[in-house]
């Protein structure tokens, strides 16, 4: 019997398109465009200069603050500038712009695809070879993976989860990861573990990813007893941390807490495989797995990509935009963010480019709430998005907070199922962060 | 330079509308409407006609000309209120009852409270309900029309089986002689009644728009359970205490407009309420205020007048009973 979360869930429609596309390496741009704050937390400090030659791999930003990540060349070159440069929204944010000379690697990283599945090194040493080698989580929100492996000392580990459901329709990339690099993000998982001082891992994995499972599991019987392959039924958004905690675990994480309060921690596919690459490999997370995508797309694709390749040399390589999509969305179509600006660049955290076409994304005619209750059934927090919206519309953020907008995790799971078309999503994310502000600014107890 | 459209998450949107909605439910009632064309003819097909249209004219004409608004008859759903009126009227209704009751359904008890979504009570039933206490004598006429299939009955055997029971029981009568005497049976209630609105006739057409509104997710369980849940226990309580005073459980379900009710009236989205618990506990209200009516009341059916006061309590229930919130505990420190 496969599991899932407890409340609420769409299906959305799988559209993995793009599943049977091997990983094929993307080849090098000509200028590598990478930006100092690509993850969560304060922007990385630049250690290279105008007219600076760098190898692949090198350290070029250092990380700056608590909660920040360093940041290495994707490519071998020279730095022709260090300007604001616009990112994955149209904001501008400052770059190291490299023109792409070779491809020099620096030396001591393996290269190789030989498996080294001996763990040598010990807890602390991991945590720090991970956070200089810049491990953010690929899962999307780019948080720094040493932090997430240092719980604070009130707080124990139990478990580590590996989070293999990719629930959103159209990505492939974990897929494709868990397919041809399985061994390797066992190993990935394996260090964690150790990281975290945990016995125990559990890797879940939606059950429309059948190839993906059962290799896992092959592979796991061979020496990887201590990780546990759980099956799950397909839902959206089970790939979210709460719920997939829930649905392998039955644990739910409390409002306004994180997975540790639970006992666990939450670490996605590709973030094992970059944990592998740079313990194992000595490898800096210069390079991700990006799924392209769309059904207005001849062919669908799978690449390797180094960080900082702009979007438009990624259309340029597919043979250019299709004719008929008009929104690019970096991520999923149900929380990715549509792109605004060709000539933005990857992020470590890039995990899909998905071409929309008008047809598939434009949003119907508003009209009026109908009660029909939908959006309450639907919601995997148990809020109720028509009240939200409502309150939200009149700026009531008391009522609001009582009504726990803050739990919201932004999953779209309301809007995409009301039958007239309110933007219920748009509204409550604005007052949610207002919500969620004064709740941080009140003195602790 | 390709422009790209840039809008926030998510990008897709799922196939339901409300006018999918809408058009669902017209085509869970088709069964019913089929089944009252058979035995009521020509009159079943000018009462449906006769809802549906001047509904939806209504409709048109006041945010047309007197709110201003854009008219959004296309979303079915004042077609549905007109049909939903006629269905739950005597069959030998004259059209221009229907007529009254769709201009009292959409003008007051829809459009005056600001149209789709706003209003407060199922307005089909209140149309029902003003054309009930308006003109008791045609409203209470089961006299059945001729079909092209069956003889017309004249109103001395067209009485509904409620009503012929609930005389029976005044006068002393027991459950067993009543049935007899009318030569009653359950099989005959679950496909045919005897007397009866226009679209209670087959309890077994109602049940099968039941199960394609289920089917296709347009309502839920809880409310059409709940109810039906409801009057069996709370009816098989006074049975099993005096069964030669009450009727008993089926009969009570199979009879009258419960199901129509539970099926049609009370899981009108906009009168309902919207989580699980709310759900059941203004279903159980339903049920039970119906079989308070329906043995201690003077009217012989009660499920439009509870479905109404319950209709009343929704924006409380809303209030108080709110869906399991997945962060129950809040985090301490």
């Amino acid at each position: 019997m496969s599991r899932t979360f407890s409340i609420g869930g769409i299906h959305p429609g799988d559209n993995k398109i793009s599943a049977n596309a091997a990983i094929e390496n993307f080849p090098l741009m000509d200028t590598a465009y990478i930006s100092l704050s690509q993850h969560l937390g304060a922007p990385a400090e630049p250690v290279v200069a105008k007219g600076d030659t760098v190898k692949t791999g090198q350290l070029i930003a250092k990380a700056s603050g608590f909660i920040s990540a360093n940041i290495h060349s994707s490519v071998s070159g020279t730095v022709t500038s260090i300007e604001p440069y616009p990112d994955l929204s149209g904001n501008l944010v400052p770059h190291i712009i490299i023109k792409v000379e070779g491809d020099e690697w620096v030396e001591g990283i393996d290269r190789s695809e030989d498996i080294v599945r001996e763990i040598s090194m010990e807890s602390k040493e991991i945590i720090g070879k991970i956070a200089d080698a810049g491990v953010v989580g690929l899962g999307g929100a780019a948080f720094p993976t040493h932090i997430k492996l240092s719980p604070p000392p009130n707080k124990k580990a139990e478990f580590l989860m590996i989070n293999g459901a990719e629930c959103e329709p159209y990505l492939t990339s974990d897929y494709r990861v868990m397919l041809e690099s399985t061994e390797q993000i066992l190993i990935g998982t394996k260090i964690m573990m150790k990281a975290l001082g945990v016995k125990k891992a559990y890797f879940g994995v939606e059950e429309n990813k059948p190839a993906a499972i059962k290799k896992l599991k092959a592979v796991a019987s061979k020496g990887y007893k201590e990780i546990k392959i759980v099956t799950l039924k397909k839902m959206y958004p089970q790939g979210g941390e709460k719920q997939l905690i829930d649905a392998i675990l039955k644990r739910r994480v409390p409002s306004m807490g994180l997975p540790i309060d639970t006992g666990v921690v939450v670490h996605n596919v590709g973030t094992a495989l970059a944990v592998y690459e740079a313990i194992q490999k000595n490898k800096p997370l210069i390079d991700g797995v990006v799924t392209v995508t769309g059904k207005c797309m001849t062919e669908q694709r799978n690449f390797r990509l180094r960080v900082g390749t702009s979007f438009d040399s990624i259309m340029y390589a597919i043979g250019g935009f299709p004719k008929d999509a008009v929104k690019l969305v970096n991520g999923g179509p149900m929380m990715g963010k549509a792109i605004s600006k060709m000539e933005a660049a990857s992020v470590k955290s890039t995990s899909a480019l998905l071409l929309l076409t008008d047809r598939e994304t434009r949003r119907g005619v508003e009209g009026n709430c109908i009660r029909c209750g939908k959006c309450v059934d639907v919601c995997p927090m148990g809020l109720e998005p028509y009240l939200l919206n409502r309150l939200s519309r009149a700026d009531r953020l008391e009522d609001l907070e009582i009504n726990m907008v803050h739990d919201c995790i932004e999953c779209g799971c309301c809007m995409y199922s009301c039958p007239a078309n309110i933007p219920l999503l748009d509204t409550i994310r604005l007052t949610k962060a207002q919500v969620l502000r004064i709740i941080r600014s009140r003195p602790k107890k | 330079m390709k422009k790209l459209l840039v809008s926030p998450a998510p990008h897709i949107h799922g196939k339901e509308s409300t006018r999918g909605l809408m058009r669902d439910v017209i085509i869970a009632l088709a069964p019913s409407l089929l089944v009252s064309i058979y035995f009521f003819g020509f009159s079943a097909i000018k009462l449906a006609f006769v809802g549906a249209i001047t509904c939806v004219i209504v409709e048109y004409a006041i945010q047309k000309y007197i709110i201003k608004a854009k008219p959004s008859v296309k979303d079915y759903s004042a077609a549905l209120t007109g049909l939903l009126l006629a269905l739950n009227l005597p069959p030998n209704s004259p059209w221009w009852i229907v007529f009254i009751g769709s201009l009292v359904a959409i003008g007051i008890a829809k459009m005056s409270f600001g149209g789709l979504g706003q209003n407060l009570f199922n307005p089909a039933l209140v149309g029902r309900v003003f054309l009930l206490v308006s003109f008791p004598v045609i409203m209470t006429d089961w006299t059945t029309p001729a079909s092209w299939f069956r003889e017309g009955i004249d109103s001395s055997t067209g009485a509904t089986a409620l009503s012929i029971v609930k005389e029976g029981l005044s006068k002393g009568m027991t459950m067993d002689e009543i049935f007899a005497q009318n030569d009653f049976s359950y099989a005959q209630m679950l496909f045919s009644k005897i007397g009866g609105s226009v679209g209670e006739v087959s309890a077994f057409a109602l049940l099968l728009g039941l199960v394609y509104l289920l089917v296709r997710r347009v309502i839920r369980p809880h409310i059409p359970l709940s109810i039906l849940g409801s009057v069996v226990i709370f009816s098989g309580i006074f049975w099993l205490i005096k069964p030669e005073q009450f009727p008993d459980p089926v009969f009570t379900i199979l009879t009258g407009g419960i199901l129509m009710g539970a099926i049609f009236m009370a899981t009108d989205y906009v009168t309902s309420p919207m989580s699980s618990k709310g759900m059941v506990i203004y279903g159980v209200g339903i049920g039970i205020i119906t079989v308070l009516i329906r043995f201690f009341g003077a009217y012989p059916e009660g499920i439009s007048f509870a479905i109404l006061i319950m209709n009343a309590t929704v924006p409380l229930l809303n209030n108080y009973f709110k869906p399991e919130r997945f962060g129950k505990e809040v985090k301490n420190g």
